[in-house]
């Protein structure tokens, strides 16, 4: 393998930025990558994920700001000059080429004479060695997607760029690739750039995700980081689902911020809580959905002490499998999304049911309350569709 | 929903209705095969016994097998053949660097404007092939603007010295006449051409120039052969009708420049020599698929033209 194997910064944005006249696509923006990393961007399409990406590549010309590589600046250069290679959306194959010629293209353009041996391997890497003499058009969704990810790493990138690369696979075959491409990933050590709107394709493939809106870096970090302590409403509504309620805040004791949530006391580390806690102020907190047991109102007696608990009643349940999902009414908010492993479950639990809802203060997040409490619900659903 | 509800199952198609579906197709086909019948393979069964006919108006022409006449015409008008497959050859290469560049703008730099460059390119078919023939020899009239301008630039000199034009005139030379042609044939070249550039997704080139192709690189081996299709077409629907035309060497050559289809027309209309005529026509024929034969065979793209 090339110098990727040294450790450092791999890529590195410094204040770029894209506007089409007065559409602002990505507003100023630093990043670094990791060398050997799988970064993901995240977000919903028009995000800026995909520009940000092509800035990367040379195919957009950053308004301001500059991409380094390597520590090398690269922004003025074509992208036939940069060490990168992106894998596209919709492959991008070239139809007139079989196999073999589209995945020997890049080391051709380099004025490599003998590729069969690269050819080949690469092939093999991808387990499509069979097929090197079949035209594109000839090839499943999925062996399409694999050439187009052994033409671009054939060639040794500094950073390999996936633009969506799973988008137009079924569910089956998408989990499929996803560990297939972490798999490659792990073998050439490559840092990979992917972007995507799936939040569970980004957090099953990536070591550190950046979610991305309106143009925006929202928060940056490990995809458990991101899960268990989002900073804004977007984050915690577009990375799975939370339940967000508006709290007032009463005061401090110790560690624990103390909250009022209709007539509910509930308390809130301090530690967990991004925003600043003002007493007589509001306070969103976040709890996901897992996070949350249910325990029949007869049964009120054994929530144990110190969890924070809500009084609610069952407005509907669906059985999923591995869990049962519930929406629960209650003072403190309606359509509470509750899911309970199915364990022990509890025959009593049934739309109608008066219940407890209960959970370790240390599992729930607070929150800015200037935000939107929606933010990120329903652009998961355009995305993802 | 109950089964009571479903209408009941339409009876199995007899063998007679099965039979009658079966014979839709040729009876959507028979209108444009008898079309053909009468006006294509009729008057070519026709001309291929005037052609082995002998005799005069006077006496009338007989059928008599005189193949001969073949010969007689290759041996005697040669010239005006190979005159218009060379004058058809450089108009098509004309055509293709002219259109080329132009189509590949609609299709890929024009923008809004595509829409009104692609009607400007046909506009000229609002006019007669006859018409717009003519305004050319106004166009190239000794006296002329075009002329004027050619020999200020010393450009007619250069070109009589090649042979191309002759006494400083336009006129009644071979340059007249191929350009005549490329310029009458030009919209041929452009619409096919435009069709396969435009079908091109354009992620390609960027996976070109993703892949190190530098812009030229990326054209030669990603544009070029992707608008093959449209290379071939283009050029045979430039090179097939220009090789049999007569208009644009009747109007704006002489004697010297005449081409195969003034000899043809002549020999009908004035000579009144049918079976020659009609022997140059089939020869003009077997000419052009010969060398579209081998021109597609060359190219490699019968699966695409």
């Amino acid at each position: 393998m090339t110098a990727t194997a040294t450790t450092g910064t791999d890529v590195r944005l410094t204040g770029i930025s894209k506007t089409y006249g007065s559409f602002t696509a990505v507003h100023p923006l630093d990043l670094s990558v990791p060398a050997g990393s799988f970064f993901a961007l995240l977000g919903a399409s028009g995000c800026g994920k995909t520009t940000t990406l092509r800035m990367i590549a040379g195919l957009e010309d950053p308004t301001t700001g500059t991409v380094e590589l390597a520590g090398k600046d690269v922004s003025g250069l074509p992208p036939y000059k940069r060490p990168v290679n992106t894998v596209f959306q919709n492959y991008a194959l070239f139809p007139h080429l079989d196999i073999y010629e589209n995945v020997a293209f890049g080391l051709r353009r380099r004025g490599i004479k003998s590729v069969k041996k690269q050819v080949d391997e690469m092939l093999d890497l991808v387990q499509l060695g069979d097929l090197a003499h079949r035209k594109p058009q000839q090839l499943s969704g999925g062996q399409q997607q694999r050439v187009a990810v052994a033409r671009a790493l054939i060639n040794h990138p500094q950073v390999l760029l996936l633009d969506e690369p799973l988008g137009a696979l079924d569910l089956k075959l998408r989990r499929q690739m996803q560990l297939e491409l972490k798999r490659i990933q792990t073998e050439v050590g490559i840092t990979f750039i992917h972007v995507t709107h799936d939040q569970e394709e980004a957090m099953t493939m990536a070591d550190t995700v950046a979610v991305m809106n309106a143009g925006r870096v929202e928060q940056l970090g490990a995809p458990a980081d991101l899960y268990e302590t989002p900073r804004t409403t977007f984050v915690a509504n577009f990375l799975g689902t939370s339940n967000l309620l508006t709290a007032d805040v009463l005061g401090t004791a110790g560690d624990d911020i103390l909250l009022r949530v209709g007539d509910t006391k509930l308390t809130l580390p301090a530690t967990r809580c991004t925003a600043t806690a003002r007493t007589g102020e509001k306070l969103l907190v976040g709890i996901r959905p897992e996070k949350i047991t249910l325990t029949h109102a007869d049964d009120a007696g054994t929530v144990a002490d110190g969890r924070n608990s809500v009084r609610g009643r069952i407005a509907q349940s669906s059985f999923t499998g591995v869990s049962t999902q519930y929406l629960v009414d209650s003072p403190a908010g309606t359509g509470l999304c509750v899911y309970e492993q199915n364990i022990e479950r509890d025959s009593r639990l049934v739309p109608g049911a008066e219940v407890v809802l209960h959970w370790n203060p240390g599992h729930s997040f607070g929150l800015d309350a200037a935000q939107n409490v929606e933010a990120g619900t329903d652009v998961e659903a355009e995305g993802a569709g | 929903m109950t089964t009571t509800d479903l209408p009941p199952v339409a009876p199995a198609a007899t063998p007679e209705a099965a039979r009658r579906t079966r014979r839709v197709p040729y009876w959507l086909l028979l209108p444009g095969i008898l079309w053909l019948l009468v006006f294509f393979v009729a008057p070519l069964v026709y001309q291929a016994s005037t052609s082995v006919q002998t005799g005069s108006l006077e006496e009338g022409f007989e059928v008599t097998w005189h193949v001969a006449t073949y010969a007689d015409a290759l041996s005697e008008y040669y010239p005006q053949f190979l005159r218009s497959v060379g004058y058809a050859a450089t108009a098509t290469a004309l055509c293709l660097l002219l259109g080329y560049p132009l189509a590949y703008l609609i299709a890929f730099r024009a923008g809004r404007w595509r829409n009104v460059l692609m009607v400007l390119v046909i506009a000229p078919f609002f006019t007669s092939f006859l018409i717009r023939t003519l305004a050319w020899k106004t166009i190239l009239s000794d006296g002329g603007p075009v002329v004027a301008a050619l020999d200020a630039l010393h450009v007619l000199s250069l070109t009589d010295a090649l042979g191309v034009t002759e006494g400083h005139r336009v006129l009644a030379t071979p340059l007249a006449v191929v350009c005549g042609l490329t310029y009458n044939f030009l919209p041929f070249m452009i619409l096919p051409l435009y069709t396969s550039l435009e079908r091109i997704d354009g992620r390609l080139h960027e996976a070109a120039h993703d892949l190190y192709a530098r812009p030229v690189t990326a054209f030669r081996k990603v544009t070029l052969p992707l608008s093959m299709p449209g290379v071939v077409a283009g050029t045979l629907l430039t090179f097939i009708p220009a090789t049999g035309d007569y208009i644009n060497a009747e109007l704006l050559g002489s004697t010297d420049q005449k081409m195969i289809g003034n000899v043809i027309q002549s020999q009908f209309l004035r000579v009144l020599d049918y079976p020659t005529a009609a022997a140059l026509s089939f020869l003009l024929m077997a000419v052009i698929l010969a060398m579209v034969t081998v021109y597609i065979r060359k190219s490699g793209t019968e699966d695409v033209v």
